[in-house]
């Protein structure tokens, strides 16, 4: 009898959830269109790709196209290149933007505390197509701001376009503007719910202005500044594909201080024949990228359980 | 508070930083801006600068009159913007809400599922291979819609979150006994109380949309269907891309201020990112903080 009832009960119980069930459907059924059919298709990795036998019915043929991809002169390059400015951007991005984010928040001024709050995101809004226009009034060979300003000065037009050893700064810089405003928001945020009376305390015994960033504003940014770090690393062989392809205008002459891993896979992917190198470097990407990520959220679990994102 | 005189000289050097900071964030944008209004003539000669000897609006005025290029790929920007960013909010907050109801038997693989697409993706290539010749959205509008930008599972657990911590489950509970049935209580309890991160969430959306040029260069061979970012990409390699679909006739080709309208194109691409900005600053300025603090 009693059995019977909590039976029921059950059944009962369940039917409430049925709304709920059926408003997941569109979101999980999107998921498995758009992320888990893809993540099966990695196995094209190791076939020879044939537009009519589709992704599962090409032939096998084992490790051919990673060792076609290690062979080449490319791998090394875009894992480097990949590796490299990944590591240039997140010191860079951070540096300047704690720098930034402790000089806003001493702001005494309201309103021009919220304007440098502003306008330092507004760049993160600009696509970086129309920021590829920007970077082009700048530099283009005929027509660009910096070549005229050069020509002024009796000096000779540099064909930035085809010069990769400037490319290194553009890029990092470009990445910089764009892309500062967002970190520096994530500190101010920080910042802004340290007590003020700790700086009131420091004050009266006489420390200066640095000695408080030093012992009160930092020691709260570090867990912060770790945890964004630590997810950066998680990513470390992605790159904004935007950046690298959109902003060197895809000028060959520049590949071997531009071409990154997602550059890659797409120019591989549209020249004829390089699906099976593209895919290759996309399926290293995607393994290596997945345990960086698990192991880097394994760390921030150990030092600060509460940043963790699983 | 009395000032001492070294808190005054910070204050006027951390100003003066920010300005310069300030001025570096936004010149770029006027520069575009300038060059887009500086007579062609002009930009040929003595390159593009913050301060052309000659203003002039044919790159405006070209625009204008072969509006058919540039108001098609705005027509298209505009309309998968409002469809995707709608459908991205519908679809996220109707997994979001059944995901935050802590007594729903299966909510933690439900959100294993959701969360495991954070950790590892197929990449480019098999993507590209469904999209084109399973689902066949090559040429269409839902190739920009679909791929990629439709739902996050970021913005999912950050809606999740957003619910579980800002609705009390008490107001669910009153609700019921009321005899009221969840999805009831999605459209008269969430979607109300939750409009702080709906909007936060449409707004990235929307942003999303508007500035992806990926979807165009993927998924669009055909020019007519280029959107606005997709038409600027193109316009990159070749201008011609912009004259090739005039409406005029080849003569135009001779007429084009080709130096000045690339200029004018990307202007009038930000141009409604820089009018909505400033009322929507606090959301994208509360969104990424939101995001920081919890994942």
């Amino acid at each position: 009898m009693k059995d019977k009832t909590r039976k029921k009960l059950k059944s009962g119980q369940m039917k409430q959830f049925i709304p709920l069930y059926l408003m997941m459907v569109p979101g999980l059924l999107y998921l498995l269109i758009n992320n888990y059919i893809p993540m099966t298709g990695i196995v094209v990795a190791f076939k020879t790709f044939n537009i009519n036998d589709g992704i599962y019915r090409s032939p096998w043929c084992g490790l051919k196209n990673f060792e076609y991809l290690l062979t080449s002169n490319d791998a090394f390059t875009i894992i480097r290149n990949t590796f490299c400015y990944n590591v240039a951007f997140i010191i860079v991005n951070n540096l300047v933007g704690i720098i930034l984010a402790i000089m806003i928040c001493d702001v005494a001024h309201r309103g021009l505390r919220k304007l440098y709050q502003s306008s330092i995101l507004l760049p993160f809004l600009v696509s970086i197509v129309v920021t590829s226009y920007i970077v082009f009034a700048f530099l283009s060979h005929e027509n660009g701001m910096f070549n005229a300003i050069l020509q002024a000065n009796g000096q000779e037009r540099i064909m930035w376009y085809n010069s990769p050893r400037y490319w290194p700064f553009i890029l990092v810089f470009v990445n910089c503007w764009k892309g500062v405003g967002y970190g520096t928001l994530i500190y101010i945020a920080t910042i802004s719910v340290i007590d003020g009376t700790y700086y009131e305390a420091a004050a009266l015994d006489g420390a200066n202005k640095w000695q408080q960033i030093k012992s009160i504003t930092l020691p709260f940014l570090i867990p912060s500044a770790i945890t964004l770090l630590l997810m950066s690393i998680g990513r470390i062989f992605y790159s904004d594909f935007g950046l690298f392809y959109q902003i060197p205008q895809n000028s060959g002459t520049l590949f071997p201080v531009t071409n990154t891993i997602d550059t890659y896979v797409y120019r591989a992917l549209i020249s004829s024949g390089g699906i099976g190198r593209s895919s290759a470097a996309g399926v290293f990407q995607s393994v290596v990228g997945f345990i960086l990520v698990v192991l880097s959220n394994w760390i921030v679990r150990k030092s600060s359980p509460e940043n963790a994102i699983f | 508070m009395i000032k001492s005189k070294g808190e005054k000289v910070y204050q006027v050097v951390i100003n003066i930083i920010l300005i310069l900071v300030t001025l570096s964030m936004i010149l770029p944008l006027v520069l575009l801006f300038m060059c887009s209004i500086t007579d062609e003539n002009t930009l040929v000669a003595n390159g593009y600068s913050f301060f052309p000897a000659k203003i002039g609006f044919a790159a405006y005025a070209y625009i204008l009159q072969n509006y058919a290029t540039v108001l098609r790929a705005y027509g298209i920007t505009i309309l998968v913007t409002l469809i995707g960013t709608s459908a991205n909010i519908l679809i996220t907050s109707m997994l979001a809400f059944p995901l935050s109801i802590d007594r729903l038997p299966g909510r933690k693989i439900f959100s294993f599922f959701v969360f495991f697409t954070m950790l590892f993706n197929g990449g480019l290539v098999p993507s590209y291979i469904m999209w084109t010749t399973q689902i066949g959205v090559k040429n269409t509008i839902w190739a920009y819609i679909l791929p990629n930008f439709l739902m996050s599972a970021f913005n999912v657990i950050l809606m999740r979150t957003y619910f579980r911590t800002s609705i009390p489950a008490t107001l669910y509970e009153a609700a019921q006994v009321d005899g009221a049935t969840y999805f009831r209580i999605y459209l008269r309890l969430v979607l109300p109380l939750g409009k702080p991160i709906l909007i936060t969430v449409g707004l990235f959306s929307g942003l999303g949309y508007w500035n992806d040029w990926t979807n165009g260069l993927y998924y669009i061979t055909k020019s007519s269907m280029l959107s606005i970012q997709a038409l600027l990409n193109k316009m990159i390699q070749d201008i011609q891309a912009l004259t090739s679909l005039s409406t005029a006739d080849s003569g135009a080709l001779l007429s084009l201020p080709a130096v000045s309208i690339r200029m004018a194109i990307a202007f009038v691409a930000i141009l409604p990112i820089l009018i909505i900005y400033p009322f929507l600053e606090k959301y994208f300025a509360s969104g990424i903080m939101l995001g920081a603090v919890k994942g």
